[in-house]
């Protein structure tokens, strides 16, 4: 299916040059997350459990929402897209090489010496990422200073940001939350990944941030809130985050830690751990 | 010594950096009034972003706008950018290479009777610890305006530290700024001080009152601690055979500590440092500070007799 990426190519800077429909997406989510974990349990280490919940979300993004060209990373009118939770670089990884940015062969280099793939996302790096990240609650500030830019220039693109739900209780978040509202941002749409689950537990037993959608609208938000892996549903909150004028739009995409593999699914201990290579089979069969 | 504002210099410099070229974006937290980013604000508030008591965030926009092309200068007082926003820095400017010119007024102990909290002390050494950044300490409004000017056509992050208080003139008249090459003030054969921001002019009232003695005192005015300039430092060791380095900033991790890294590499020879001890100062006049923490041209002509007396 993905062999028309070239092809489509040429679309790419009217929209999007994949234009899956949500079955197709659901297709294509299901063989990101075979990536990310054949990747990171190639790898020896990294972080499956917010890689997965967020599969669904990137393959909306990627293959359907963003106005991208793989050819042409630096496309000045592309629709930026930060990964603010750095840690899932996988499937950020995943997606942009399925879209053409690298050779798919090259995800197996993950987190290896002289490898583009690093462990966290850097802009450095890797073709198609936007920014480095990693250290947590700082995207949705680089996002502002994108969609400002854009206003600056004129441009027509729009910027995401992908944030997850432990970042948010980041003081910076919040910070860049009053300021989208306050800069009249409306170029602008954050995606929080809320599977419930941090590093050490979960997020309603360490720093609760209920009710969330309530304090996204007191900061000046338009809120959507959607079943994050529902594809129709994400690719319909797009549009709608799009169309709003006057003020920001915050996705807040309910998800399951883990997503598509049981014994990862709302399991703590696979935040930030590597399935040993007997689980990845496991996890890879469920995933077929 | 005619004396003059930096910061409002480098507030001038703004606007008619703004003129030249539209890509110039400004953004500061608040403290636009202090800083002076205020003229430019007034002259292009389009390109003018007041992020409020929100400094990280700041950091972290102006890392964006470059990302996206814009040539940012982010300003605020030094203590609240560089200590309070370090990672902010590290990860979304240093790293990533971008082209962001964090000008930080209020740098030292010369803020005064705001006391320790506003008396940045450690951001040299903070800066310096940054990869890919530039770091700078301008000896006077002079210099100030043509570092400004230098920086915003020199692509790539860089920290320039400046100062509440006036202070004085050392180049009267227009002089030509290099990045990384240090300026050679005063010949001298006995011994050299090398000297960043502030202490330049002390440096040059020291060395005025040790000719008297006999003594022939070089003057480094070194305004780029990053890079650092190697050759100068090297030739001033071998050629005068001592180095007092001084500057208004903790003893560990400034200028005094990569000037002595050179000198034990290349050229070992006695030196002696003016800086401030390994604690923070207090409130009170910037000048009464200067006494009080030994950063005065008497702290700098007993330094160079030290080390002459070790040569």
């Amino acid at each position: 299916m993905l062999n028309h990426s070239k092809v489509s190519l040429e679309s790419t800077h009217q929209g999007n040059g994949f234009n899956l429909s949500a079955a197709e997406l659901q297709e294509i989510a299901k063989k990101l997350r075979r990536h990310v974990i054949t990747m990171i349990a190639t790898a020896g280490s990294g972080h499956p459990g917010g890689s997965l919940s967020a599969a669904d979300i990137i393959a909306a993004l990627y293959f359907n929402v963003l106005r991208h060209n793989p050819d042409d990373p630096q496309w000045p009118d592309r629709d930026r897209f930060i990964l603010s939770k750095g840690h899932a670089a996988p499937i950020l990884y995943a997606a942009l090489a399925e879209t053409g940015y690298f050779p798919v062969a090259e995800l197996s280099t993950l987190r290896k010496l002289d490898s583009r793939l690093q462990g966290h996302a850097d802009r450095n790096f890797t073709p198609g990422v936007e920014m480095s990240a990693g250290s947590l609650g700082m995207g949705l500030s680089f996002a502002i200073g994108i969609a400002l830019s854009a206003k600056l220039d004129s441009k027509n693109y729009h910027t995401y940001v992908l944030l997850s739900d432990g970042e948010c209780e980041e003081g910076q978040t919040w910070e860049a939350a009053l300021s989208a509202d306050q800069f009249n941002l409306d170029n602008i749409t954050a995606i929080v990944d809320y599977n419930g689950i941090q590093l050490s537990g979960r997020i309603s037993d360490i720093m609760n941030l209920e009710p969330f959608i309530q304090k996204w609208q007191a900061f000046g938000w338009h809120t959507i809130d959607i079943n994050g892996h529902d594809l129709n549903k994400i690719l319909s909150a797009c549009q709608e985050a799009e169309k709003m004028k006057g003020k920001p739009t915050v996705i807040v995409a309910r998800t399951i830690k883990g997503k598509g593999v049981s014994f990862m699914e709302n399991n703590v201990a696979f935040h930030g751990k590597a399935p040993t290579l007997e689980e990845a089979e496991r996890a890879l069969k469920e995933l077929e | 010594m005619i004396e003059a504002s930096t910061r409002e210099t480098y507030g001038k410099t703004l606007v008619e950096l703004g003129r030249q070229n539209k890509d110039i974006v400004v953004l500061d937290a608040d403290l636009s009034p202090s800083t002076m980013t205020n003229f430019f604000a007034r002259e292009f508030p389009e390109r003018f972003f007041n992020c409020g008591l929100q400094e990280q965030n700041m950091i972290a926009i102006a890392a964006g706008l470059a990302a996206s092309g814009k040539i940012v200068f982010a300003s605020t007082f030094a203590v609240f950018v560089v200590c309070r926003c370090f990672d902010q820095l590290r990860l979304c400017i240093s790293q990533p290479n971008l082209n962001v010119k964090i000008v930080a007024t209020h740098g030292g102990i010369t803020v005064g009777e705001d006391g320790a909290s506003h008396q940045a002390i450690e951001d040299l050494a903070l800066c310096c610890a940054l990869p890919s950044f530039t770091v700078i300490v301008p000896a006077d409004a002079t210099e100030t305006a043509e570092a400004i000017k230098t920086v915003s056509i020199n692509h790539g992050p860089c920290y320039v530290r400046l100062s509440r208080p006036k202070t004085p003139i050392v180049y009267p008249e227009r002089y030509h700024f290099t990045l990384g090459e240090a300026v050679t003030m005063r010949q001298g054969t006995d011994a050299t001080v090398i000297a960043t921001g502030i202490m330049v002019a002390k440096a040059l009232q020291a060395s005025d009152i040790l000719a008297k003695q006999g003594i022939d005192c070089r003057v480094i005015n070194m305004h780029t601690l990053k890079p650092l300039d190697e050759p100068i430092i090297v030739k001033a060791a071998s050629e005068t055979g001592a180095i007092v380095v001084a500057e208004e900033h903790l003893s560990q991790g400034g200028l005094g500590s990569r000037v002595a890294q050179t000198i034990t590499r290349e050229k070992p020879v006695p030196m002696e440092f003016v800086n401030l001890d390994d604690s923070y100062a207090s409130s009170g006049k910037a000048d009464e500070l200067l006494q009080r923490y030994g950063l005065t041209a008497r702290d700098i002509e007993e330094s160079v007799k030290a080390a002459v007396k070790r040569k």
